[in-house]
């Protein structure tokens, strides 16, 4: 194998780790998760020239090695284990130029880890505007290191910063300071039984409840003894430890970075003065809600009807051209129209994820997060809960994987269990589909479209029930918690081209490809299940033959007739009929309860179902909306998607917790099935009692 | 004495000190520690959160932390 450094990007949040990563690897990067957690891994190569070849393992941001949260976690077990596969030859402290301060305080940490780190002074670009001035060389000998000073935004320094990849074993591996003074008995009684070791990392080890099930015990056996038991104690001593290293730290800077306060630009006042106004504030913040839910739902209805309307002349395509037979109906029938049903969302997620982050990358969000806070607290919620409910309009699961950086239980475990209620755009195909059915197309006042605005009164109802469920939560929830709320408010950005684009593609991508495994093999069981069936399917042509004996009915007609008895005695049709009592009180036929049963596993299947349902049989592939029209129900002889049942179905959507995926993440954040399940319970016990009453009301 | 909850906008002081149990680890790694100067920059309606600059860190506490890191006003 060709020589291959292992390279870990470290550094406070907001230091731009994320474009050098994506400066380092280009589009060669890989998303994924760390095993068992959902902390998001990111990995890439990197070419550095000379054929030498680098992994870069992009790590969560982190103040400093004092973990206090999962994605902290990982990495200090990561910096802790020389045994992890993913072990850094090298570890790149990337660090703003106009935060240096604060951000070597990790950098002086990592040092004493013994790990040879280079010092990536990032946003070089900014130094000219804030008369920032550095003598490198006075700094690399203070700090033992190397120092590339970079831009990702201008794409500057990377070539000197890949050469110091390359020669990273002249890296000094030397600590810049001695930390242990702060006890130096207990250090001094440390070292005499473990001779051979980093002080720093068995204090970390002694400290922290990292997964030792990773570490190699022995190394570490007997450092039981050295527990410190008070928190008291620990915390004092963790305080020190800070203050010794700020010490250097700012006798480091004061000799080595020079800023001319009287020249330097600061825009930051400016913006904050009109964007964090009282008033002001709010009124953009809501201005640009405004803005996105219109990308969201009139900018992307273009691109979406497209979509539509390919997938339903594709699978018309494939009835006729491919030879007949039951791998072209599975095709036809079963994937393509399924497959429809999520390429569809492209555009919206694209748009969601497209704002989200520019507001992030601008620095905006960290004013939201400020001027809500108050607001939201008042629900049992924080400020941070507000990007959770907000990229829940997108999909609560990377929303719930959001609210991480809360650090008060009670009001993280509130926005988790209450975030599912926001609109996500898995609800969206089945609002759009019943509400052009069942909704006039009307304007009131000659502007307003009446479908537009039961849309957005659907959106309020999401964020309205949120809230209110929060409120009840925050009541009824007996869990006692300090608020540690400390939130950076970074510098304001222009947003990097380069990383908006990234982020987008990336999260669409895993979007469609994590939604789209399970919307395939639903649709491929539905359509076995609809095409096949016991004895009375089988015999299906001749019972309706020996049926319709007499009647005087076209060839057409008899082919419809053989088509709906078989579907109704399909294995999905038994099913569907023994569900029915369950739904009929709710304005649905069988067919609908099938729909609701699959969209279990994730709501945007329910518009699939009815496609794959509707068109197993059916000669003519017509867009899956006029299909629905024209369904008739049979016991009422009108048409099923009626006032009552669609209003009803909009609104069994928009409380019901349908979503598998959604339920393993609340698992997954929250350590245990009691609130996935609670959460299931209360959400659909909810939909289906606000259905009933609806339906019995309206009809 | 005066806390940093009791600072007016654009206002300044150093920080004395505060009692361990009641601030998180990483406000003090972020530089909130005594000797620091500390400015408010910013305040939300009903005086909360604020936002701060403490020793050229920019940052936003919930006055229920604020109001327990003591203070030395500077005029
Ligand atoms: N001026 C300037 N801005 C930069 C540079 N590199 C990154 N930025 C901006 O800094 C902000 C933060 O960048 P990210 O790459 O998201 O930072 P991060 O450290 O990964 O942040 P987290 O994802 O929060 O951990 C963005 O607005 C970037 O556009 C640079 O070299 N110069």
């Amino acid at each position: 194998m060709a020589q291959q450094i292992n390279v870990a990007l470290v550094g406070n949040p907001n230091t731009g780790k994320t474009s050098v990563f994506n400066r380092l690897t280009g589009l060669n990067q890989k998303v994924g998760n760390y095993p068992g957690i959902t902390v998001e891994k990111k990995e890439g190569l990197s070419k550095l020239g000379r054929g030498k070849k680098a992994h870069i393992l992009d790590l969560p941001g982190t103040y400093s090695l004092n973990a206090s949260s999962v994605d902290e976690n990982v990495v200090i077990e990561l910096l802790l284990n020389k045994n992890d596969k993913d072990f850094p030859d090298v570890a790149i402290v990337v660090c703003d130029v106009e935060n240096l301060k604060r951000n070597l305080l990790l950098f002086t940490q990592i040092k004493d880890l013994g790990i040879p780190a280079i010092l990536a002074i990032n946003m070089s670009d900014r130094m000219q505007r804030k008369a920032i001035s550095i003598d490198i060389p006075a700094m690399e000998a203070r700090l033992e290191t190397k120092i590339a000073l970079i831009s990702s935004r201008k794409n500057e320094g990377f070539e000197y910063l890949k050469e110091l990849i390359s020669n990273y074993k002249n890296i000094s591996t030397k600590a810049c300071m001695d930390a242990t003074v702060i006890a130096p008995e207990y250090f001094e009684r440390l070292k005499r039984t473990f001779p051979n070791q980093e002080l720093y990392k068995l204090w970390l080890v002694i400290t922290h409840d990292v997964n030792f099930g990773k570490l190699d015990r022995n190394e570490f056996k007997g450092v039981g003894s050295f527990q410190i038991e008070s928190t008291g104690t620990l915390k004092r001593l963790q305080q020190k430890e800070t203050i010794k290293r700020y010490q250097f730290i700012n006798e480091t800077l004061k000799e080595t970075l020079f800023i001319d306060t009287a020249n330097a630009k600061d825009l930051r006042s400016r913006f904050d003065r009109v964007l964090t106004h009282k008033v002001w504030g709010y009124v953009i913040f809501f201005g640009i809600l405004l803005l996105m839910f219109q990308a969201i739902f009139d900018w992307s209805s273009y691109p979406m009807d497209f979509i539509d309307t390919t997938f339903a002349s594709l699978s018309e395509w494939m009835m006729h051209t491919l030879p007949p037979g039951d791998f072209t109906n599975l095709l036809a029938e079963g994937i393509v129209p399924g497959l429809g049903g999520i390429i569809i969302f492209i555009p919206q997620i694209a748009f969601l994820f497209l704002f989200i982050s520019v507001l992030e990358e601008s620095g905006y969000m960290s004013r939201v997060v400020f001027l809500m806070d108050r607001i939201m607290r008042k629900f049992g919620l924080s400020g941070k809960s507000v990007v959770p409910l907000v990229s829940g309009t997108a999909c609560a699961i990377p929303a719930i994987m959001a609210t991480r950086n809360i650090e008060n239980w009670k009001e993280r475990l509130i926005t988790i269990l209450v975030t599912p209620f926001t609109t996500c755009s898995a609800r969206l195909p089945v609002y759009l589909i019943i509400i052009s059915l069942v909704i006039p197309e009307e304007r009131i006042m000659g502007i307003f479209s009446l479908q537009g605005l039961t849309l957005m009164f659907l959106y309020f109802l999401g964020f309205a029930s949120a809230i209110v469920s929060a409120y009840l939560l925050d009541k009824v929830l007996k869990i006692r918690n300090r608020s540690f709320f400390v939130i950076e408010m970074p510098n304001y950005k222009v947003p990097m081209p380069k990383n908006v684009v990234i982020t987008v593609v990336e999260k669409t991508k895993s979007f469609v490809l994590g939604a789209g495994k399970i919307i395939l093999a639903i649709s491929v069981i539905l359509w076995v299940l609809a095409s096949y069936g016991p004895s009375n399917f089988k015999k299906a042509e001749s019972l309706v033959m020996e049926a319709n004996k007499g009647n005087d009915i076209s060839q057409k007609e008899l082919e419809a007739k053989i088509a709906s008895f078989k579907l109704e005695h399909s294995y999905i049709g038994i099913i569907g009929k023994g569900l029915e009592p369950a739904v009929a009180p709710l304005g649905y036929d069988w067919k609908i309860g099938i729909a609701i049963v699959s969209s279990f596993a994730a709501r945007e299947v329910f518009v699939g179902t009815l496609a794959t349902i509707y068109s197993v049989g059916s000669e003519e592939k017509e867009t899956i909306r006029n299909r629905m029209a024209a369904e008739i129900n049979p016991i009422l002889g009108a048409p099923q998607f009626n006032f009552a049942s669609g209003v009803s179905l909009l609104l069994f959507y928009a409380f019901a917790m349908q979503c598998m995926s959604t339920l393993a993440v609340v698992r997954k954040e929250t350590n245990s099935w009691k609130w996935p399940l609670w959460q299931l319970f209360f959400m659909s016990s909810l939909a289906y009692i606000v259905a009933l009453g609806t339906y019995q009301i309206l009809n | 004495m005066p806390t940093i909850a009791s600072l007016k906008k654009g206002q300044k002081g150093i920080i004395k000190t505060f009692s361990l149990d009641l601030v998180p680890l990483k406000l003090l790694e972020m530089g909130c520690l005594p000797g620091n100067e500390v400015t408010l920059v910013q305040l939300a309606p009903f005086h909360d959160p604020l936002y701060l600059n403490i020793n050229g860190s920019h940052l936003a506490i919930r006055k229920e932390i604020a109001a327990q890191i003591e203070i030395e006003l500077i005029p």
